[in-house]
């Protein structure tokens, strides 16, 4: 069943829509990662879906139930905010009971959820300290704990990672993952992190003015972008996108590698690479240049891993190679993704 | 490197004293002492001097009439307990102040509350409720005791309708012991409530968005939020503003002065205008510094009390 539903869902503010006509349909137990850049609507479409907006149109439905005009605490939801929202007066305990005795769960059960909710995240030993006694990946057990212990049908995730430090949020994303494994519940994650969205997704939707770009799995939305938009966001570098016959053609940059390296086969694009600077970035080497024979204009980058030894300097040109079908086409007008034509086969 | 060398590089450092004086203010110690200075100054003028002269007068045996100043020791705080009047001067600056803030604390969040909500004519509203704290206490008070007085008060009218007294009959509100008292808490709240009620507003705004839309999404309800999260997270910016309150009507004497005159008999009356009857009024300064001065223990309790707050926020942050 799904859990949660979305229907031609609109929230305008002051006239300019932040929500823009979004349909999404999660599936029982997944992990649905809301993308896209900071402006594009997630947030919104999240608060949306825990009730702390109302919808200029369109209907929410959470558990076959529309909830559209519902309160927050009618949705049988739990959300985690960016900052985690502890409530700094209470002890980590009372903060955790806090659902449960809004939603008046008699006083004798709580202690057992509270344990079940603390051990599940290894809090027990933080039970008695308040919030600000506790380190930023302890505040998110502590919200998760707060979270679960009202068994809600969907988790809301709002960038809970964004807060953290680097080396902080790895780990944390971890245990996000490993977290919603044991607890097997719907959730919608909201990040503008491409590496937390592919990393945690089971799908991914990519939002960009208040639209749905694509919704797919980590690798449909990778390998298979719907449009440029898509293919540039996600990925870093970015897919390159050049223009050549009135049409977009886009490649990864690791995808393009010297011939040197790859070997001459007839199932390639082969072309002249104009080499601007590069980059060793330990793992691997950026190539920046340009293909002036399709695109003199177009930027491009090649990725090639520190595996590859092939020597690679600045103002030289090189044969480059890429694989055909590791090229996809866009309608340049739409920027939508069209079918591979076969024109393009030699340039 | 040369001893020479190092020398002159050293002096060099030293030297250019006008360019040192240039910049002189831009240092802290000199910038800041600098600036504080006025405030320092007016401390020792408008609070220090009046209360070292006050200490030594309720150790004397000053009177309004001579220019003699002999040391009295404790002689003077010994009148001025044994005063049969004091006890219940006492009573009643306890009574005006606890009962009078205690209704600012409810009114007061109250009204911020109300005021946080988005409505039209908000900016009015905000305007009417500011309205007494920009009225001069002397003025106000001038103002309530035309509303209260015992013929014209249209109190009587609406005591009438509601049928508290007959018609034709008075409420002589500012002649009868309890409701004058009741007409000096009535004004105090009204004045020291706009202070409390734009203070409570600002630590009502300061509270995370985050935690009152948590507490949303967990499922409370209006009295949960209000009693589970905002009121607790309020509860020391209340108390700072219910301390203020505390020292503005524990040390009023306007109020008093001007409604009832600290009557009907002595009904009213607090130990500030108690003070200003004896000392000026009844000529015996030193008695009346020595009442004045059991003001004292009270604000420097509160005083404490507010420093221990703040430094504690400070360790917090």
């Amino acid at each position: 069943m799904a859990i949660v539903e979305v229907r031609d869902l609109r929230k305008e503010f002051g006239g300019t829509a932040a929500v823009d006509g979004i349909n999404l349909v999660t599936e029982e137990g997944e992990y649905l990662v809301l993308l896209g850049p900071s402006g594009c609507g997630k947030t919104t479409l999240l608060r949306l879906l825990a009730g702390l907006e109302r919808p200029t149109g369109g209907d929410v439905v959470i558990g076959g139930e529309v909830v559209t005009d519902l309160p927050p605490r009618a949705r049988k939801i739990a959300m985690v905010f960016q900052s985690y929202a502890l409530y700094p007066h209470k002890t980590v305990r009372k903060n955790i009971v806090f659902p449960l005795a809004a939603a008046h769960v008699p006083k004798s059960e709580w202690a057992a959820k509270v344990e079940w909710a603390a051990g599940i995240l290894g809090i027990q030993r933080l039970l008695d300290r308040r919030p600000r006694e506790l380190s930023g990946g302890e505040r998110q057990r502590v919200a998760l704990a707060r979270a679960m212990v009202r068994e809600p049908q969907v988790f809301l995730f709002d960038e809970p990672l964004s807060n953290l430090d680097a080396k902080l949020r790895t780990s944390a994303r971890d245990e996000l993952k490993e977290f919603q494994r044991r607890v097997g519940i719907t959730t919608v994650y909201v990040t503008h992190d491409q590496v937390e969205a592919m990393g945690l997704g089971d799908r991914i939707a990519v939002l960009n003015a208040g639209q749905i770009q694509q919704i797919g799995t980590p690798e449909e939305i990778y390998s298979n972008p719907a449009t440029t938009f898509v293919a540039t966001f996600v990925g870093a570098p970015p897919m390159n996108i050049i223009r050549t016959d009135g049409k977009l053609v886009g490649f990864r940059p690791e995808n393009l590698l010297p011939l040197e390296a790859v070997g001459s086969r007839d199932d390639q694009l082969v072309c002249d690479f104009e080499i601007s600077r590069v980059e060793n970035l330990g793992s691997d080497r950026y190539v920046y240049g340009s293909i002036p024979a399709l695109d003199p204009e177009a930027k491009v980058i090649a990725k090639l891993p520190s595996t590859l030894t092939v020597v690679a300097r600045p103002d030289t040109r090189e044969k480059y190679a890429v694989e055909l079908d590791k090229l996809r086409y866009f309608d340049p007008d739409t920027g939508e993704r069209v079918a591979p034509d076969q024109r393009t086969r030699t340039p | 490197m040369s001893r020479i060398d190092a020398d002159t590089t050293s002096a060099a450092i030293r030297a250019r004293p006008a360019r040192r004086r240039r910049y002189a203010l831009e240092r802290d110690g000199v910038l800041g002492s600098l600036m504080l200075g006025p405030a320092v100054l007016y401390l020792v003028l408008v609070v220090g001097y009046p209360l070292v002269l006050a200490i030594m007068y309720s150790f004397s045996d000053v009177t309004v009439g001579s220019s003699r100043f002999d040391f009295a020791g404790l002689a003077t705080f010994k009148t001025a307990i044994h005063d049969p009047h004091f006890p219940a001067v006492v009573a009643h600056t306890f009574i005006i102040t606890g009962i009078s803030q205690a209704l600012v604390v409810v009114l007061c969040t109250i009204l911020a509350f109300t005021l946080a909500a988005n409505f039209r004519g908000k900016w009015f509203v905000r305007f009417l409720v500011l309205m007494p704290w920009t009225t001069p206490v002397a003025l106000g008070a001038i103002i309530w005791l035309w509303m209260l007085d015992s013929i014209f008060t249209p109190f009587n009218w609406f005591a009438q309708q509601l049928h508290v007294i007959g018609p034709g009959e008075q409420l002589n509100l500012l002649g009868h012991a309890g409701l004058a008292t009741a007409s000096v808490i009535a004004v105090q709240t009204w004045r020291t409530l706009p202070l409390a009620t734009v203070i409570v507003l600002a630590g009502l705004s300061s509270i995370p968005r985050d935690v009152e839309e948590q507490a949303e999404v967990d499922g409370a309800g209006f009295w949960r939020r209000l009693f589970g999260i905002q009121i607790p997270l309020l509860a020391p910016v209340i108390l700072v503003a219910v301390l203020f309150g505390i020292v503005f009507t524990f040390t009023d004497m306007a109020v008093v002065f001007i409604l009832t005159g600290g009557g009907p008999g002595d009904a009213t009356q607090v130990l500030a205008s108690w003070a200003f009857y004896k000392g000026i009024n009844g000529g015996n300064l030193a008695v009346g510094a020595a009442d004045a001065l059991f003001m004292f223990p009270v604000l420097l309790g509160l005083a404490i009390v507010v420093l221990m707050m703040a430094s504690g926020r400070r360790e917090k942050s």
